[in-house]
C-alpha cells in the first residue's frame, strides 16, 4: 500500500499553517509526517516534522512546471529509511505544506516520477486554502485553486464568503468546498469521500471574462478511442499547455468500466481503469480548467480526432 | 507522463495500452494529423519513431511526450489541434 501524501497549498496569509496546526491536533488525524518549507507555528506534538528548502532541480529539456523537487524527494525517501530503521514511528500519511507562492505542479510531478517515491507514495489530495477576505486576487491563488482536490475557504468570520464561493464554483466546480474559521476542519471533511460526480454538476456557461480562468465541461455520447484521445490531449497540452491548468475526466473507451483521467498542467497521472461504471450513464465527461479556450472548439476538435480512427485501424 | 518531459520517463501515459497493434494504429492516426503539416512519421523497429519533413530533414522521436515539440520545429509553426482547418481535414 502506498503512503498517501496530502499537499496543502494556498496564497500567503490564507491560513495554511493554522489549518495544518488544527488538523494535526485532531484526534482522528492519526500518525502523520509533516514536511514544511519554513518552520513556523505548526504544532508538532507527536507528529514528525521536516523542513525542506524551496530548491528545484530543472530536468534537462524539461519545462519549469515539471521541475523535479529533488529536496522533497530526498526528504520523502529519508522518512522511509528512518521509519525502517526504527528511528521514527510508522506514519499513515504525509502532509506537505508549500510556500504561499508555490506552484504545486512540480510537487505532483515529483510524486509521480521520482525514483522510489513514485512506488512508495501516492498523491491523496491537493488541499488549497482561500482567504474569504482577499479571495482570488493573485494569479498564484487562482492556479492553486484550479489544481485543488479540496478547497478550504478561511477567515469566514471576517468577511462574507459568498463572493469567493461563487467564484470558486465557477473555477473548480467538481471539488468539495469547506468553510473554516481558525482552521476548524475535521480530517474526514478533507480526506474522506470522493469528489462530487461531475455529471451531476451544473456548469456556468455564461461568457468568460477576458483572461478568466474557469471550468468547461465536455460530454460525449459515443465511446472515445483511447489512442486518438492520447494523441489529441498531448497535442493540445503542447500547443495550449499554459492555458490548461487542470484536466479531469471519466472516459468511455469501450471497456467494462470508465477510464479515469487526471492531469495538472502538463503532468498527467497514469490513467486508471475502474472495474465498472457507477450508474447507467455511459457518457464520457471531461472537465477542463483553463483560460481562453472555447468549449465548442474543444468538442469539435476531439470529435474530429475520434472520427479519424475510422479507416486507420491496424488490421 | 509529462507532455514536455515524457521522453525522460519509461512509458508515456498515453502509450500504455494496445501493444504492437496499438503502436501501428497510433502511427497511422498520427500521420493523418501530421500530413496536414507536410510531415510524416515512420516506426523504426517498434522502438522509436522517425519524423520527416518534405525537405528530407528528419529527427528521432521516442514518444508522444516529445513528438509535438519536434514536429513544431520541423513544421516551423505551432501545431494547434483546435485549428479549424486541421479539424476539417481529418
Amino acid at each position: 500500500m502506498k503512503i498517501p501524501v496530502v499537499l496543502v497549498t494556498g496564497f500567503l496569509g490564507s491560513g495554511k499553517t493554522t489549518l495544518l496546526s488544527r488538523l494535526l491536533a485532531h484526534p482522528d488525524m492519526g500518525e502523520t509526517a509533516v514536511i514544511v518549507n519554513e518552520l513556523g507555528e505548526v504544532g508538532i506534538d507527536h507528529h514528525l516534522l521536516r523542513r525542506v528548502d524551496e530548491r528545484t532541480v530543472l530536468l534537462p529539456s524539461g519545462c519549469v512546471c515539471c521541475a523535479l523537487r529533488g529536496d522533497l524527494a530526498n526528504e520523502l525517501r529519508d522518512l522511509l529509511a528512518r521509519r525502517d530503521s526504527g528511528e521514527i514511528p510508522t506514519f499513515e500519511r504525509v502532509v506537505v505544506e508549500t510556500t504561499g507562492l508555490a506552484n504545486p505542479t512540480p510537487i505532483v510531478y515529483t510524486l509521480l516520477s521520482a525514483p522510489v517515491v513514485k512506488h512508495q507514495y501516492r498523491l491523496e489530495a491537493v488541499v488549497t486554502t482561500i482567504d474569504a477576505q482577499h479571495g482570488l486576487r493573485h494569479d498564484e491563488s487562482v492556479s492553486q485553486a484550479a489544481v485543488a482536490d479540496r478547497l478550504v475557504v478561511t477567515k469566514t468570520d471576517l468577511a462574507d464568503p459568498a463572493p469567493v464561493l461563487a467564484r470558486l464554483r465557477r473555477l473548480n466546480p467538481a471539488v468539495p468546498i469547506v468553510e473554516s474559521v481558525f482552521g476548524d476542519v475535521s480530517p474526514s471533511a478533507l480526506f474522506d469521500g470522493g469528489e462530487r460526480d461531475p455529471r451531476d454538476l451544473v456548469y456556468d456557461d455564461s461568457p468568460a471574462h477576458e483572461h478568466e480562468v474557469r471550468a468547461l465541461c465536455l460530454t460525449f455520447d459515443e465511446p472515445l478511442d483511447w489512442t486518438a484521445f492520447g494523441i489529441w490531449l498531448t497535442m493540445l497540452l503542447q500547443a495550449r499547455g499554459e492555458d490548461v491548468l487542470r484536466v479531469k475526466g471519466l472516459l468511455n473507451v469501450g471497456t467494462a468500466g470508465p477510464l479515469v483521467l487526471n492531469g495538472v498542467q502538463h503532468v498527467v497521472h497514469p490513467p486508471e481503469h475502474l472495474p465498472e461504471w457507477p450508474d447507467d450513464d455511459r457518457r464520457s465527461l471531461i472537465v477542463f480548467i483553463g483560460r481562453g479556450i472555447e468549449q465548442q472548439a474543444l468538442e469539435r476538435s476531439l470529435a474530429a480526432f475520434n472520427r479519424a480512427t475510422v479507416g486507420s485501424d491496424a488490421s | 507522463m509529462c507532455v514536455l518531459c515524457g521522453v525522460l520517463l519509461n512509458e508515456h501515459w498515453a502509450e500504455q495500452e494496445g501493444g504492437r497493434r496499438g503502436r501501428v494504429f497510433r502511427v497511422r492516426l498520427l500521420n493523418r494529423v501530421l500530413a496536414f503539416y507536410g510531415l510524416r512519421l515512420d516506426d523504426w523497429g517498434g522502438r522509436i519513431w522517425v519524423l520527416r519533413d518534405p525537405k528530407g530533414r528528419s529527427v528521432v522521436v521516442t514518444d508522444l511526450g516529445s513528438l509535438w515539440a519536434k514536429a513544431e520545429e520541423l513544421a516551423g509553426r505551432r501545431l494547434d489541434p483546435l485549428d479549424p482547418e486541421l479539424v476539417a481535414s481529418l
